[in-house]
């Protein structure tokens, strides 16, 4: 998030695009509603009926997969309206003339055409946005996951920049992430290109920096991500393969897909809290500590460091992840000894200077928020004031590309997965409360009760769902949810794991998978 | 601003400011039970009375705006009198359950009976009949020992939108329930609960788990990406409690998973021994039910190991795929829901130990 949560109060507008706030950031959701109570108004543009809908002053239901075209069509108005921001443009940005005329094309009609919002309705959400004082704009995984999701999230910023309004209190671009820790893991650096605080691991001069700190060589090769190391262990080139607390074999798409790569690694390490569906694919399985059993710090979504502080002690033998960790390095003659768990922190910010300014001791109460360069900086609420870091923002044309699987004969619906309010990720922690399990006891298919009449199944019917990957048979679950055509499963569900279904192709750029569009027929079971 | 004087103290507050805000400003204690600072004032409870120079009755200082000049006394013999008649009023119809109730010592309405020394009660009389419908497995509703001080019904209607709940019949009748007094079936944030003077809402799993001697413990939850600052009530190396402060940056305010996702911590499923395979990997069956350490494959496919045993068997195992394939053959998939600390020290092993950049996380998914 460029801006921070208390912010979200004070926006004049808030359009939310791909993200489903008040089920995958509730507390977010809160704070956009009081916006609202407060006088904002609220552009929602989500192909299902959210529950934000109910909040919202204007909802655009574009066909998923087709953001490109709505941001475009929108920023055509608001070109043509002249609610650019020409001083910002100026001072600020460049490459605005050419990026201009690629907006031609991408009148309100087309837009239309394109995603089946009214003209009306995109020129509407034109003059919310472009008159806007204070507006944000927050998306997740509804812009990602797509084989273009690099260019959603330019057309976001494009919008962003062309009005100026970005670098302000309560103005900004504001990607939520989706779990307690995914800011934090990716600043510390578990990503395959990027030493902790974003230092690209092949630009020279960084690599030898951090050889220094770890007194050992490094590799200046950037490393595979996520999805690719699945598609490397089914060609036999990733062999060996260590997981610390993730359960891709419900995460990922093609859960097939990615049962025969984990299958296929010769050495295969599970590290968690519960024998997970990858676990039950291991080779050795570790024990760890969950979040009340240990110390440290976690990053929020708008970069605020917080304390976490051991209140119970772990069950039977298990252990924090730090100590399997370490343990390790020393069985390689490495030593990665801390006496306390401030200590690790401490040599991650000699390493980033934007964290420099937080202790524990300073975060006892309350969180601070990087940049915190020094002992006396009081953390920074929002990004970007006075300027970007890499001087002038650039414009980047981008051209609407449809999705990579869309519907056709053989598979008429469009399937989009997502999570749902009171389950959380794979289930591994919220399927074992008893409580949750009685709200929210299974999967289910959301289907428009038009799709249900011409199928003619009802609520709580069976229906078998199939796409080119796998089948799986789930609960009918008639909805005005979604538009006509789309279908929607929650991917909580080991016994109906949507991911059978999902498509592994990725964006080339960010390597996110296509999680949002794919192509599924749905026929009566026979279970 | 206005300036105004509160028992003889002058005080500066900003207009739209209540007599109530001016006199917590100078922390002088009056009492409430209705009032919340984060919900529209009701007047309700009649409790927070106080004396206006120059005004002829007493009025509720919860919803009397300060205004320049006003001269309040907030004790006088005849207020704490009134005060007293209004809490015995609202005793006459509370059940005396307080020895085994949910919020004993934790509760507004016990609090001010013991400051004010109510044990009997002149006005004992007929009580509201609740027909108890409570199957939702998050909200246990004692609604005989509601005050109708409604910040749960302004609460789910004013901060979570919801709507939930509201007020219904009138006089003696009234009551706070859903919609045809159903029982709950809401988004379960458990907002109502947190504001609840009373042991009217508690949370169900709080039940029976101890209400005193607990250690508290400030963290984070372990769910989304909002960040939401949780208070752990610890018992006996058990969570057996968790709520969430005001002065936080969620406001104190949770969703249902971090309130009441509590309960996996001390699940009996907990992996609590390292595990070494002993048989062939198989498939993963999807349709058999969550698998439980202690109960299904565990046994079949897996022994239990000491630490030690398990770790030297895993660096043989990566030291031998690094030599014979390099250290891009090997990968770490990192964690968004461990610490900084474990995510800085797991790319630090991959990249300085293994020798690869092959690290990553879900970020993606
Ligand atoms: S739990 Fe939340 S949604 Fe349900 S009644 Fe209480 S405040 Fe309203
Ligand atoms: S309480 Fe709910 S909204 Fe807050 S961090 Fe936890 S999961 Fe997210
Ligand atoms: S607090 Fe003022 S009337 Fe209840």
């Amino acid at each position: 998030m460029t801006n921070s949560i208390p912010e979200i109060e004070n926006h004049d507008v808030i359009f939310v695009i791909g993200s489903n706030t008040t089920e995958t950031h509730p507390i977010i959701g809160l704070r956009m509603k009081k916006a609202v109570k407060r006088g904002a108004d609220l552009i929602v543009a989500d192909p299902r009926r959210i529950d934000l809908v109910r909040s919202s002053s204007l909802w655009l239901q574009q066909t998923p997969g087709t953001d490109v075209a709505l941001l475009n069509s929108i920023m055509h108005v608001i070109v043509k309206e002249d609610f650019i921001d020409k001083k910002f443009i100026e001072e600020r940005t460049e490459g605005f003339e050419s990026f201009k005329d690629s907006l031609d094309e991408f009148t309100p009609e087309a837009g239309e055409r394109i995603t089946g919002v009214p003209k009306e309705k995109i020129v509407k959400a034109a003059f919310l946005y472009g008159d806007a004082v204070r507006p944000g704009i927050y998306y997740t995984m509804g812009i990602t996951q797509h084989t273009h999701g690099t260019e959603n999230v330019y057309a976001i910023a494009n919008l962003a920049l062309m009005t100026g309004n970005l670098g302000r209190e309560s103005t900004g671009v504001n990607p939520l992430r989706g779990q307690n820790n995914v800011q934090g893991a990716t600043d510390m650096g578990c990503i395959p290109d990027f030493y902790p605080g974003y230092q690209r691991v092949d630009v020279p001069g960084i690599k030898q920096k951090f050889e220094k700190a770890w007194g050992v060589k490094l590799s200046d090769k950037p490393g595979l991500k996520a999805p690719e190391m699945i598609r490397a262990a089914i060609e036999g080139k990733l062999r060996a393969l260590y997981i610390m607390g993730e359960n891709p074999i419900l995460s990922d798409p093609d859960v097939r897909h990615t049962i025969n790569a984990l299958k296929n690694l010769d050495f295969l390490v599970v590290q968690d809290i519960f024998l997970t569906e990858t676990a039950e694919l291991a080779d050795v399985i570790l024990p760890s500590a969950c979040y009340a059993e240990k110390n440290g710090t976690f990053t929020n979504t708008s970069r605020t460091v917080q304390r976490i502080r051991k209140a119970v002690e772990p069950p039977g033998d298990a252990k924090a992840d730090s100590y399997s960790i370490s343990e390790l390095g020393k069985r390689f003659g490495y030593e990665m000894n801390y006496n306390l768990m401030e200590d690790i922190f401490q040599e991650a910010k000699k390493l980033w200077p934007a964290l420099v300014g937080v202790t524990y001791k300073r975060i006892s109460k309350a969180g601070l928020q990087w940049p915190c360069p020094t002992l006396d900086h009081p953390g920074t609420p929002y990004l970007f004031k006075g300027g970007f870091p890499r001087g002038r923002a650039t414009f980047t044309s981008v051209r609407y590309r449809a999705s990579e699987e869309l519907p056709d004969n053989d598979y008429p619906f469009l399937l989009s997965t997502g999570r749902q309010l009171f389950q959380y990720h794979t289930g591994s922690m919220t399927r074992r409360v008893d409580a949750i399990n009685m709200v929210s006891p299974g999967a289910y298919i959301e289907i428009h009760p038009d799709d249900a009449d011409k199928l003619n199944v009802r609520d709580g019917d069976i229906v078998k769902v199939t796409s080119r990957r796998g089948s799986l048979d789930i609960e009918v679950m008639v909805s005005e949810r979604p538009l006509k055509g789309l279908v929607f499963i929650p991917f909580h569900y080991r016994e109906a794991a949507a991911n059978l279904l999902t498509n592994t192709a990725l964006d080339p750029v960010a390597k996110i998978p296509e999680l949002k569009v794919c192509a599924v027929k749905i026929e009566q079971s026979n279970k | 601003m206005v300036t105004l004087k509160i028992d003889g103290k002058k005080v500066t507050v900003r207009k739209l400011s209540t007599v109530l805000d001016a006199a917590r400003k100078l922390d002088i204690p009056i009492p409430t039970l209705c009032h919340h600072p984060e919900l529209s004032p009701f007047g309700g409870c009649r409790l927070c009375l106080i004396e206006i120079k120059g005004y002829p009755k007493p009025v509720a200082s919860c919803t009397t705006f300060a205004k320049e000049g006003m001269e309040i006394i907030t004790a006088s013999p005849s207020l704490e009198k009134l005060r007293r008649t209004t809490l015995e009023l609202i005793l006459s119809d509370h059940p005396k359950d307080c020895m085994v109730c949910e919020r004993a010592g934790d509760c507004k309405l016990q609090e001010l009976a013991y400051f004010y020394g109510i044990r009997e009660n002149r006005f004992e009389g007929e009580r509201r009949i609740y027909t108890k419908k409570d199957n939702n497995p998050f909200v246990a509703r004692e609604m005989e020992k509601c005050i109708l001080c409604g910040q749960c019904v302004r609460i789910c209607d004013e901060i979570q939108g919801v709507g939930a709940i509201d007020f219904a019949y009138r006089g003696l009748k009234t009551k706070i329930c859903p919609p045809f007094e159903k029982d709950l079936d809401c988004e379960f944030c458990g907002q109502c609960v947190s504001v609840c003077p009373t042991g009217a809402l508690t949370g169900k799993m709080w039940a029976h788990k101890g209400r005193q001697n607990f250690k508290e413990v400030e963290t984070v939850c372990p769910y989304c990406g909002c960040g939401c600052n949780l208070t752990l009530h610890v018992w006996r190396n058990e969570v057996i409690r968790v709520s969430s402060k005001e002065d936080t940056i969620n406001e104190g305010w949770l969703c249902a998973k971090g309130r009441f996702g509590y309960g996996f911590i001390h699940s009996p499923d907990r992996l609590a021994k390292p595990l070494i395979r002993t048989a062939p990997k198989e498939g993963v069956d999807l349709n058999k039910p969550q698998n439980s350490s202690r109960f299904t494959i565990h046994d079949s496919q897996f022994k239990e190991v000491s630490w030690d045993e398990a770790l030297d068997y895993i660096a043989v195992k990566l030291k031998e795929t690094k030599e014979k394939y390099g250290s891009d053959a090997v990968g770490g998939l990192s964690s968004a829901r461990c610490t900084n600390e474990e995510n800085y020290l797991f790319q630090k092993f991959i990249r300085a130990v293994i020798g690869t950049n092959n690290v990553d996380h879900c970020a993606r998914y």
